[in-house]
């Protein structure tokens, strides 16, 4: 049963509804690609070149995406695309925004902005290459960086990453009859992000997508390093039917386990409304077949941390202030 | 017509980078290396070369961003060592394969177990098998030399390559020579402005790094071979291009004395001008000795070895890197497979001189020479000097 | 499925594996994959488009009439589409039908 008559009217009023037949038509990222039926990843970079636009070049980690979709002598591609290795893409992102800067600054190439992005995994960002994220984006080149974050290494088989969320059964952090799966809880990259001074960080998912597009496009505008955190679901390495892709990444933000915010110079904003009462984080973790060993109590645990973390955001919300509104009081 | 100055070998060999005008430096620092980094800033910060220099957190983010910057159509050069060069070991082998003319700088130092920050060639030896075009200095104008040449020989479209210029570290990096730096105008109208056979530009749309399937895999890896193993053609043109405008000669092996040599030393690298001074006593003794001083090792000179060898009879090869529980030092095991076929082959024998930064001085080159001629080798391959 | 020549020789094969042909992964018709494929009732529809947003292959385009349709060639068959579809105007059904 589809998620949308549950509240048609709000969803039949609502501009959003209309919103996706404004989107460019133009396909960047074409089918033929081999992801697997119902990839939220797959879904999430075609909405994010088509925010992106032709002025881009792409550099992307060893990882599901790049495998499917580079196949020589094929590509699903129809922007610039770089490859390299597993640990690298936010260097070599960084190298072809150094290449492009020069270039254009001595004539080389027409004089014309061209946005790196560099995308990687939650393996290729968080684990494997966080080093190579962590100094591009002090650096402050001109460049995007997207993860795709579906909790785990997929495209190895899934196995546990840094973002594999408390107690999900993956390979190496199965649920067996001593240890219950994961046992500690999901790394934070986009507090990291705004840690290293980056001017535009955000949170996004592939079932809201003109909230991604939108924020895809404001991060293109920046000029230096930004990075959004993109949610997406993985029907395989879940272990959740593939038509349910959109519908988790919305429970996922209803039980606000993974709540949608920018953080621009600074200052954190919602900018899709969690529901005042969220809902309970059994919503979204039933139905998941990596989460089907999981017992009440440990249900409870999950939901306690969770209503913490969500508390410790929430005071960000209200508390925080851009480095622009705190240089105000000073000009005085 | 250049100018002749005393500098510091690793400031001149970022000094012949600044003349071929690159675009973009991207380098971590490690000892010996250091210099170069350092001096490239300079370059860069002083606008004297119009380029980004990205002060990258790592090796492997050094070589990558490198590749990156190569990608675009940018002219890219790049520097390390030892550790730094293992580190980004994963990245050689794709820099060749996605045919990036990238230079690399290597002052070459010993690789740790246990640490050590002084010369010798561990650190370049694990690299024979990645694919890249590699140069040997002997002293700091072959350093200049061969950085510019290099530029020239990777971006030829024949090739289409990265290419390491070696040079030893402390032993060449850190001490001042007197070196015959080009004009600008000279290096100018050597090497032509950078035309990427392919860049990563929406006007052009490629794709560079896609999947290779077992079925295209091996057509791949042969394209590359032929690539390195044609591109010796590239480099002796390039040199004669070179001997032609500036007057000095560069051979793959460049021999020394060795027109009726009996017995012979093989050396790579800066040790090879001692080895010279050692040939010129022993000559003087009598002894009918020369050397062969190797400057291109990879691709590695088959037919420049084959021509040298002629009439020897005994070839002392001087190794400095051990390829442990193997057959020998690799330049050694690489001649003595080079010669297998050939029928008058010389008796080749092996010593594993100058480990860590140890020198090696004239006296020992001697000592080399004379025990190798009376076949007093007790080994397949010696730790020259070895206490116990 | 396009035609597939031969596989490429050693002196055919682009430098670097580079691919230069972009969206050439279109000659490879998924479509083939699938159990299940989606069908839609236009009476339904209300021409909103998420149908089309939410296709991770990008098979779905907006007709001529303003309804929306697959191309075979590559729907999955995963169902996102119909699980979507505020009206429920799409009906996933089996392949042999």
């Amino acid at each position: 049963m589809n998620t949308a008559m549950k509240n048609p009217k709000s969803f039949i009023e609502s501009f959003e509804l209309y919103a996706p037949k404004l989107a460019t038509k133009e396909e960047f990222f074409v089918g033929g690609h081999r992801a697997c039926q119902g990839c939220g990843e797959a879904l999430a970079i075609r909405l994010m070149c088509k925010a992106l636009g032709k002025d881009t070049v792409i550099t992307n980690a060893t990882g599901c995406m790049e495998v499917i979709s580079s196949v020589y002598p094929t590509t699903a591609w129809r922007l610039p695309w770089i490859h390299v290795a597993f640990p690298n893409s936010a260097a070599v992102g960084s190298g072809v925004e150094a290449g492009l800067t020069a270039l254009r600054r001595k004539g080389k190439i027409a004089d014309r902005r061209i946005k790196s992005v560099a995308i990687g995994g939650d393996g290729g960002t968080m684990d494997i290459g966080f080093q190579a994220l962590s100094g591009a984006m002090e650096r402050g080149h001109d460049m995007l960086y997207v993860c795709f974050d579906n909790e785990a290494y997929m495209n190895t088989g899934i196995q546990r990453s840094s973002g594999t969320p408390f107690l999900a059964s993956t390979t190496t952090a199965p649920a067996g009859k001593v240890v219950p799966g994961n046992q500690v809880w999901k790394k934070n990259l986009a507090e990291i992000m705004v840690a290293h001074n980056v001017p535009y960080v955000a949170t996004a998912c592939q079932s809201y997508p003109i909230d991604f597009m939108n924020k895809v496009k404001k991060a293109h505008k920046v000029k230096g390093p930004s990075y959004i955190h993109c949610f997406v679901t993985c029907p395989t390495g879940w272990r959740t039917p593939s038509d349910t892709c959109i519908k988790l990444g919305r429970l996922a933000l209803e039980t606000g386990i993974f709540p949608l915010y920018e953080v621009e110079d600074g200052k954190y904003r919602m900018t899709v409304e969690v529901p005042e009462k969220r809902r309970p984080v059994q919503d979204y973790l039933k139905g998941q077949g990596r989460f089907r060993h999981l017992t009440p109590e440990q249900i409870q645990v999950i939901q306690e941390r969770v209503d913490i973390e969500w508390e410790t955001l929430m005071i960000k919300m209200r508390c925080s202030r851009s480095k622009e509104e705190l240089r105000a009081p000073r000009a005085k | 017509m250049g100018k002749r100055v005393g500098m510091e070998v690793a400031i001149a060999s970022a000094e012949a980078a600044a003349l071929c005008k690159f675009d973009v430096a991207s380098v971590y620092p490690i000892t010996p290396q250091s210099h170069v980094a350092e001096h490239l800033s300079d370059i860069v910060a002083d606008g004297r070369v119009d380029a980004s220099f990205i002060t990258v957190e790592s090796e492997h983010s050094a070589l990558s961003s490198a590749m990156g910057a190569s990608a675009t159509g940018a002219r890219v050069v790049t520097a390390t060592s030892s550790q730094g060069l293992l580190f980004m070991g994963e990245v050689m082998p794709i820099t060749s394969a996605m045919r990036l003319p990238i230079v690399m700088i290597i002052a070459n130092r010993a690789v740790s177990g246990p640490i050590n920050i002084w010369n010798d060639h561990s650190d370049i030896m694990p690299m024979r098998d990645t694919g890249w075009i590699s140069f040997f200095a002997d002293n700091g104008q072959e350093v200049v030399d061969m950085v510019i040449q290099a530029f020239k020989v990777g971006e030829d479209r024949r090739v289409m390559l990265p290419v390491n210029v070696n040079m030893d570290g402390f032993q060449l990096t850190h001490v001042v020579e007197p070196i015959i730096m080009p004009d600008q105008e000279e290096v100018d109208r050597f090497l032509p402005p950078y035309k990427p056979y392919a860049a990563l530009h929406p006007d052009n749309c490629v794709s560079m790094g896609t999947l290779g399937m077992p079925e295209f895999y091996t057509e791949a890896q042969k394209s590359k071979d032929v690539a390195l193993v044609n591109s010796i053609k590239v480099v002796c043109e390039v040199w004669k291009e070179w001997e032609q405008q500036f007057g000095r000669k560069y051979e793959p092996i460049q021999t020394y004395r060795t027109e009726d040599a009996e017995i012979a030393l093989v050396t790579m690298g800066s040790m090879g001008e001692t080895a010279e001074i050692a040939v010129d006593e022993l000559r003087r003794e009598g002894v009918k000795v020369g050397l062969l001083k190797i400057k291109l090792w990879r691709p590695f000179p088959f037919d420049d070895l084959k021509k040298a060898i002629k009439g020897i009879k005994v070839l002392a090869v001087t190794d400095r890197a051990c390829s442990f529980g193997g057959p020998g030092g690799p330049v050694f095991s690489e001649i003595r497979s080079a010669l297998y076929d050939v029928p008058k082959k010389p008796k080749v024998v092996n010593y594993l001189i100058g480990l860590g930064g140890r020198d090696v001085s004239v006296e020992n080159f001697m000592d080399m020479v004379r025990r190798a001629a009376k076949g007093k080798l007790k080994e397949p391959y010696e730790f020259y000097g070895v206490r116990g | 499925m396009i035609e597939k020549k031969g596989p490429e020789t050693w002196q055919e094969i682009n430098p670097g594996c580079m691919v230069f042909r972009k969206g050439s992964a279109s000659e490879y018709h998924t479509g083939s994959w699938r159990a299940k494929r989606p069908l839609w009732e236009n009476e339904k529809c209300i021409k909103c488009g998420v149908c089309y947003i939410y296709c991770p292959e990008g098979c779905i385009t907006e007709q001529q009439d303003g309804f929306f349709d697959a191309n075979l060639d590559y729907c999955k068959g995963c169902g996102i589409c119909a699980h979507e579809c505020w009206p429920g105007a799409i009906k996933m059904v089996n392949e042999e039908e």
